[in-house]
């Protein structure tokens, strides 16, 4: 057991290694860097302000804590052999159903409100990926169709049941954390968030601890590996991937929440506007890890960031609709292998059927 | 996986009801889900398809915009499946739809005095080129490097609406420079559009004293069917793409050059979907803004699907959804139900022709042979294979 739980280690420690969580990687911590001179030497009082001023860095972890969580939500079940690119329906719909509890239960106090409301997003998240589990699972329906139509429901059922009328109040504010708030420019970015968004740091590390160094983590990448190794060893793999795909349900719905009740606080209709598919990109750049989804997601939230920051600074001549472009092209370029070529698992999208 | 016997297929009526069967059951039970959704809002499902009926067929404006919704959904639900049967999936339709737009928009815009005969093909023909560049694109990424097509085809389709996005844009007041086909006037009131398509590059109106706004494309959409199912079954080309979507392996023992096959099937539906955007534009709209493009390449795949991929089951799904899509303007309004149950609908369609076990196991049928063939789709399931 110990040698070859070693060498499955090891193995996925390189494969974490891969160039394209390390380039992600790379690139944040050479922001990270550039952004502290920034706020505290003469360099601030350059064009790197732009690019690099705290403001930046704040939008860009909040416009990746919905994409982690979607891509999270991607790694879980497509680690396990099952693909999800109904995440964008999965966020959709927890977003909804988090939206209707909080206006429903207005009257509690606010952090009662906003449990009952996360939680019921978490709930809705993980029936649509009941739902698309088993339509794929048990009913063999090709994933990427099945993921279709999750995509299709979430938009059809959040609209047809929205009452533009309901209005939320209250949404989670932000919590700074002692002493550790007060690192100049990472604490201060990181540590002085709302609550979701210290939910997604915590998840993206046990994730990827989980994933790497568990029984649930190891059998999770046995199934979506070689299915059929896995339930020789006794894994019944089709339970397994259920859960794991509902569990990425419930990510997805997360993210959903945090769209609801920590950014804007109301719903819109079809208020995700894509982020489902730039946390499928997230998640393909990131090499199928937690942390390299991470790494990812900040990346094209940074890229989100700059158009706003360019806006601001009065550059107007890059048109914002090319800075947008940015995570759909670096994704096409990581799936092609022009730099670092990532590896989706290997069972995916198979249906399995024990002999 | 054991494939369509295409080239046997008997027309005979018996053959025909039993294909139709399936999807059938699947409308008729989604739309049977749809009334218990309503139920459980508190609507009433009678009124709302009563409502329906009337929108889509119960007069000939109702029809009109039948055929007009229709006619798109011919064309991009012939692109899903002309994939289909190569074996790829072409979740990109939107995006192919929106690089037909713009091209022949560009074309359609410009050359003034240049004769119709001559204009509007040429701005179809952009159309075509512009989409089956962007399939293209995702077809040749796969053969070169392995990418697989859901991946390139969903970032191609948000790379896609915002490219269109820019070429329309208006500028902003910080001094953002306007988009190259956006409408100096529109722009000055902050709107985003193109100028209006020159009336050399519209495409005619059909039997515009009985139809509304009813235009050529419904019959270049229908030819498009056939030329399809010709190309499919009576060519070279055709056979060679089935076996590739068949089996890529033995296609490739037989001599067949599997990855040039693949890349030029994208494109062919890449230009199918692309076409579809030019006759909206020059048939329909005369002009494009960002907010025209709802969500064709969903409806695309549900159309595929419903019509089991063949050609002529395309057309007859797409004039189901057509009427649906038309139908639910006079439903909102007849009976106040949210003309988004036809969504709702949508994706319980989608789910249940896509897993007809389902349907069997609620009508107690027994599995048949010829049906079994019809409702798998080859079509990729996963990231990983070449």
């Amino acid at each position: 057991m110990n040698t070859a739980n070693k060498k499955q280690n090891g193995r996925n420690l390189s494969a974490l290694m891969r160039l394209t969580s390390r380039w992600s990687w790379i690139v944040v911590v050479v922001l990270f860097t550039l952004a502290v001179l920034v706020e505290r030497t003469a360099l601030g009082e350059t064009w790197l302000r732009v690019f690099l001023g705290k403001s930046a860095l704040n939008f860009a972890l909040r416009a990746a804590v919905p994409l982690t969580l979607g891509a999270l939500s991607g790694v879980i079940c497509e680690r396990s052999g099952i693909i999800n690119i109904g995440i964008e329906g999965m966020m959709l719909a927890g977003a909804f159903g988090a939206f209707v509890v909080k206006v429903k239960t207005g009257a509690l106090p606010l952090p009662i409100s906003l449990f009952l409301a996360t939680m019921t997003a978490l709930l809705v998240g993980g029936v649509m990926a009941y739902l698309h589990a088993l339509l794929s699972i048990r009913y063999k329906v090709n994933q990427i169709i099945s993921g279709t139509v999750i995509i299709t429901l979430a938009t059809g059922l959040t609209t047809y049941f929205f009452n533009p009328d309901w209005i939320s109040k209250g949404k989670f504010g932000d919590i700074a954390i002692p002493l550790l708030s007060k690192i100049p420019v990472l604490g201060e970015v990181l540590f002085s968030n709302g609550l979701i968004t210290y939910m997604m740091l915590i998840l993206v590390v046990a994730l990827q601890v989980l994933l790497f160094h568990s029984q649930w983590g190891l059998r999770t990448r046995a199934i979506g590996e070689h299915p059929r190794a896995a339930d020789t060893m006794g894994i019944n793999v089709n339970r397994m991937r259920y859960y794991n795909t509902i569990i990425g349900g419930m990510l997805a719905g997360l993210g959903g929440a945090f769209l609801v009740l920590e950014a804007v606080g109301q719903f819109k209709e079809g208020m995700t506007a894509g982020r489902g598919f730039i946390s499928l990109a997230a998640m393909i750049f990131g090499n199928w890890t937690p942390v390299g989804a991470f790494g990812a997601a900040l990346l094209f939230g940074y890229s989100q960031a700059l158009q706003n920051e360019l806006l601001l600074a009065g550059v107007t001549s890059v048109p914002r609709h090319f800075i947008s472009m940015l995570p759909y092209v670096v994704t096409i370029v990581a799936v092609t292998g022009f730099v670092g070529r990532t590896r989706p698992p290997a069972a995916e999208g198979q249906v399995y059927e024990s002999e | 996986m054991e494939q369509v016997k295409g080239t046997k297929r008997t027309f005979s009526l018996k053959a025909i009801l039993w294909t139709v069967r399936m999807p059938a059951l699947a409308m008729i039970t989604a739309l049977l889900v749809g009334a218990l959704v309503m139920l459980s809002s508190g609507d009433n499902p009678l009124v709302a398809y009563g409502g329906l009926w009337k929108g889509a067929v119960g007069s000939f404006s109702a029809l009109s915009q039948t055929i007009r919704k229709a006619t798109p959904f011919i064309l991009t639900g012939l692109s899903v499946a002309f994939a289909f049967k190569a074996g790829l999936f072409n979740i990109g339709a939107s995006g192919q739809f929106l690089m037909g737009t713009i091209f022949s928009v560009a074309v359609g815009v410009n050359f003034h005095g240049l004769p119709a005969v001559i204009h509007l093909p040429l701005a179809l023909l952009a159309g075509v080129v512009g989409g089956a560049l962007w399939g293209g694109i995702a077809g040749w990424l796969k053969v070169w490097k392995g990418a697989h097509e859901v991946i390139t085809t969903i970032m191609l389709n948000y790379i896609a609406s915002l490219f269109a996005g820019w070429t329309v844009y208006a500028g902003g007041t910080a001094g953002q420079k306007p988009g190259p086909l956006s409408d100096p006037e529109a722009a000055a009131r902050a709107i985003s559009e193109t100028r209006d398509v020159l009336e050399s590059a519209r495409i005619p109106l059909l039997f515009p004293q009985i139809l509304d706004r009813v235009h050529w494309g419904i019959i270049l959409a229908l030819l498009m069917a056939v030329l399809v199912w010709w190309v499919l079954w009576k060519t070279t080309l055709g056979f060679e793409i089935r076996t590739v979507g068949q089996n890529a392996q033995a296609a490739r023992y037989a001599g067949i050059r599997v990855g040039r096959t693949m890349a030029l099937s994208m494109a062919i539906a890449g230009g199918l979907a692309g076409l579809a955007g030019a006759v909206e534009t020059l048939g329909l709209n005369y002009k494009f803004a960002p907010e025209f493009t709802g969500s064709v390449g969903f409806e695309g795949i549900t159309i595929a699907l419903l019509g089991q991929t063949h050609p002529f089951g395309v057309v007859l799904s797409s004039f189901l959804m057509g009427g649906l899509y038309g139908g639910a303007a006079k439903m909102q309004f007849d009976s106040g139900v949210d003309k988004q149950i036809i969504q709702i609908v949508q994706a319980l369609v989608l789910a249940f022709v896509a897993a007809p076990e389902i349907i069997r196991s609620l009508y107690r049928l027994r599995k048949s042979a010829p049906e079994e063939t019809l409702q798998q789709t080859t079509a990729a399931s996963s990231w990983s294979e070449e």
